[in-house]
C-alpha cells in the first residue's frame, strides 16, 4: 500500500517543491482557496473521521468546528514540540515532507480563517525550524503562501517558534504560554483554546501528523480515508517503535494493526529472541501492559487499546524484554518527570519529588516493603487532583507498574 | 553592547513574526541570539532584552531559568547532551554515557580541561530509535548525533578542536 504520512519513503525527493507539485502537492489547498467555503473543508475532515494524533485522539473536525466566529483573530497552531520519550515521527514528517504538513496547516488556516499560523517546535528541534523556514520561504515565492493567494481576498503566513527544552510545552495551553514570550505553564481549563487561545484569541491547536493527513483527505475523500482503520479509528498511524526490538524506527499503518504484527511481522521481533515482558503503548506516560497472546492480538486502535487497560495515546510503543526489571522502569520514568514537572500545580511538583525520592530508594535496594506501598498510596493520591495530564500521566506506570508486576518489587526490597 | 547593534538584521526578523502589540513573544529567540556568541546568557543582555520589550529583567531571568536550553552560567564551547531517558537507555544509553566520561576522564556535567566539550545528562530528545545519541549545543546551534558510539564520539570531539583551532 502506498503511504500517506511517510510519503518520502516512496517518493525520496518529495521534500523538493516541485516533485511535491508534480505529485499533486498544494492542489488541495488550491481547491479549497478558489473552490470551497471555510466549513465545507471543516465538513470533509470531519466526515473523515480523523482524530487528533497528539495523544488525546479527539476528533480534529469537530476542534475545527468549536472557533469561535465572535471573536477575531483566528489563529492556527500546529504542535511540534514531540518530547513524549519514545515519540519521534513529527521529526521524520517535519524533515522528509515538509510540504504535506506546511498544506495541512494552511488547509486548517483556512477553515477556521486564520491569517497566521505558528509551528512550535521543541528547541532541539533547531535544525528542523531552520529548514521548515526555507521551505516556508519557498511556498512563498511560489505564491502559496502571502497576500491574496490564488487571486483569492484570503492571506496567510506561517511563522516558526522555537521552544528551549521544556517538555509541558507540548501541553497546548502551556504552549500558547511560551508563544506569548512566558514560562510554559498550563492555563485552568476551561476556557479552551478554540475560544481563547494565542493572545487570548480563538485557536485551533493540532499536532504535526493530524495536518499532515489533511492534504491527502482533501484530495481523496472522506470516504477513501475511512477505508483505512477500524469504525472508532479511522485512517492511517505512525507508530513509533523503540524499546527491546530489532529494528526500532517509525511504521505507517493503518489503526487496527496488531501489537504482534507491528513488533513480529514489521520490527523483525525482539532482540535475541527473547520473549515480551511488557508494552508502554504511549511512551512514558504509558501504562504498563503485562504481555501474553492476548495482548499480541490486540488491534491497536483507541477502544481496543483501552481494553488493556492502557491507552494508545500517540503511539510510541516501547517493548520491554523479559530482562528488563519494572523497578527500573518507573525510576526512569520518574526521574523524567520529575524533572519535566513545571512547577505550578503542588500535586505534581511535590508528587513527583518523592516518588523520585522513593523509586530511587527502591531501585537501589535500600528500599522495603512499606516503601513501596508509600509510592503507590503517593501515586494513588495524586490522581485526579493535577491540573494538567503531565501531572496525571506521571502516576500511570508507578501505579499499574507495582500492581501488576508486584515480583519485580518484591525482588528488591529488604526483608 | 546591545542585541539591536550586534544582529540588527536578526532582531528585526524576530519581531516581525509577531504582532507588535505582543513583542513580548520575541524573548525566547532573542535569548538564543543572546547566547550565541558565549554560550550563556549574561545580566546586561537579560536587561537589554527586558528593555526592547517592556518587561522587566525577572521576567526575562524567569524564561532562562524555565528552559533548559537556556544557560546562565559560562561552560564548554560545546556542550555534549546525552539522552539516557528510558527508551535510549533501552539500547544501551546508560552504558554509552559512562565510557564516554570514563574515555574523556570527566564526570557528567564536568568539562574537558580545553574547555571545548561539557557533557550532560538530558531528557528525551525525540531520536529513540536511534540511540545510543546525543545532540551538541554550541555557537552554530544544535545538531544531532544518531547511533554513536564512544569511538565515533572521540572522532567528532577531534574534529571540533581542530576547527577550533583553525578559527582561531
Amino acid at each position: 500500500m502506498a503511504y500517506v504520512l511517510l510519503r518520502h519513503r516512496d517518493i525520496p525527493d518529495i521534500n523538493k517543491i516541485d516533485v511535491y507539485k508534480k505529485n499533486g502537492g498544494f492542489a488541495a489547498f488550491k481547491k479549497a482557496v478558489t473552490k470551497m467555503q471555510p466549513v465545507e473543508v471543516t465538513n470533509v475532515v470531519k466526515d473523515s473521521g480523523l482524530r487528533g494524533r497528539g495523544g488525546a485522539g479527539f476528533p480534529t473536525g469537530m476542534k475545527w468546528s468549536f472557533i469561535d466566529n465572535k471573536n477575531w483573530p483566528h489563529y492556527v497552531v500546529a504542535n511540534a514540540d514531540e518530547s513524549e520519550p519514545g515519540t519521534f515521527k513529527d521529526r521524520e514528517i517535519m524533515e522528509s515532507n515538509p510540504f504535506q504538513f506546511l498544506e495541512g496547516l494552511a488547509l486548517a488556516s483556512y477553515a477556521v480563517g486564520a491569517n497566521a499560523a505558528y509551528i512550535y517546535l521543541r528547541g532541539e528541534f533547531w535544525q528542523v525550524a531552520a529548514f521548515l523556514d526555507e521551505k516556508i520561504a519557498e511556498m512563498e515565492a511560489a505564491g502559496y503562501l502571502g497576500d491574496n493567494l490564488f487571486g483569492s481576498e484570503y492571506s496567510l503566513k506561517i511563522y516558526t517558534h522555537l521552544g528551549a527544552g521544556a517538555y509541558i510545552c507540548g501541553e497546548e495551553t502551556a504552549l500558547l504560554e511560551s508563544i506569548e514570550g512566558k514560562r510554559g505553564q498550563p492555563r485552568v481549563r476551561p476556557p479552551f483554546p478554540p475560544s481563547y487561545g494565542l493572545y487570548g484569541k480563538p485557536t485551533i491547536i493540532n499536532n504535526v501528523e493530524t495536518f499532515t493527513n489533511v492534504p491527502m483527505i482533501l484530495a481523496n475523500g472522506a470516504d477513501w480515508y475511512k477505508t483505512m482503520g477500524t469504525m472508532d479509528s479511522a485512517g492511517v498511524k505512525v507508530f513509533s517503535l523503540s524499546g527491546r526490538v530489532r529494528k526500532p524506527g517509525n511504521y505507517e499503518l493503518p489503526f487496527g494493526t496488531t501489537f504482534r504484527q507491528l513488533i513480529y511481522e514489521h520490527a523483525g521481533g525482539v532482540q535475541d529472541g527473547r520473549p515480551v515482558k511488557a508494552i508502554m503503548p504511549a511512551g512514558a506516560s504509558s501504562s504498563l501492559v503485562v504481555v501474553d497472546d492476548k495482548v499480541l492480538d490486540t488491534p491497536m486502535d483507541y477502544a481496543s487499546v483501552r481494553t488493556l487497560g492502557a491507552d494508545l495515546g500517540s503511539a510510541s510503543v516501547i517493548v520491554l524484554d523479559d530482562t528488563v526489571d519494572i523497578d527500573w522502569v518507573i525510576n526512569k520514568t520518574i526521574k523524567f518527570f520529575k524533572h519535566e514537572s513545571c512547577g505550578k500545580c503542588t500535586p505534581c511538583r511535590e508528587g513527583n519529588y518523592w516518588m523520585r525520592n522513593l523509586t530511587n530508594r527502591i531501585h537501589s535496594g535500600k528500599g522495603s516493603a512499606q516503601d513501596v506501598d508509600l509510592l503507590l498510596n503517593v501515586a494513588k493520591q495524586m490522581q485526579g487532583k493535577c491540573l494538567c495530564a503531565l501531572g496525571e500521566f506521571s502516576t500511570m506506570a508507578v501505579v499499574t507498574g507495582i500492581e501488576r508486576f508486584p515480583q519485580d518489587f518484591k525482588k528488591v526490597v529488604k526483608a | 553592547m546591545s542585541l539591536e547593534k550586534t544582529y540588527p538584521k536578526e532582531v528585526k526578523q524576530i519581531l516581525a513574526k509577531y504582532p507588535p502589540e505582543h513583542k513580548r513573544s520575541a524573548v525566547m529567540p532573542l535569548l538564543y541570539l543572546a547566547q550565541r556568541e558565549e554560550g550563556f546568557i549574561n545580566k546586561a543582555a537579560m536587561q537589554d532584552i527586558a528593555q526592547m520589550l517592556d518587561i522587566t529583567e525577572t521576567e526575562v531571568a524567569s524564561i532562562v531559568g524555565f528552559y533548559s536550553l537556556y544557560h546562565d552560567e559560562k561552560a564548554g564551547k560545546y556542550r555534549m547532551q546525552v539522552c539516557t531517558d528510558l527508551p535510549c537507555a533501552l539500547r544501551g544509553a546508560d552504558e554509552f554515557l559512562n565510557n564516554l566520561c570514563g574515555n574523556l576522564g570527566i564526570k557528567v556535567g564536568e568539562t574537558t580541561p580545553d574547555g571545548l566539550v561539557t557533557v550532560e545528562e538530558v531528557m528525551c530528545l525525540a531520536s529513540c530509535d536511534k540511540a545510543p545519541m546525543f545532540q551538541t549545543q554550541g555557537p552554530d546551534g544544535i545538531k544531532y548525533h544518531d547511533l554513536m558510539t564512544v569511538d565515533r564520539t572521540m572522532e567528532l570531539i577531534d574534529a571540533l578542536k581542530q576547527a577550533n583551532k583553525e578559527a582561531k
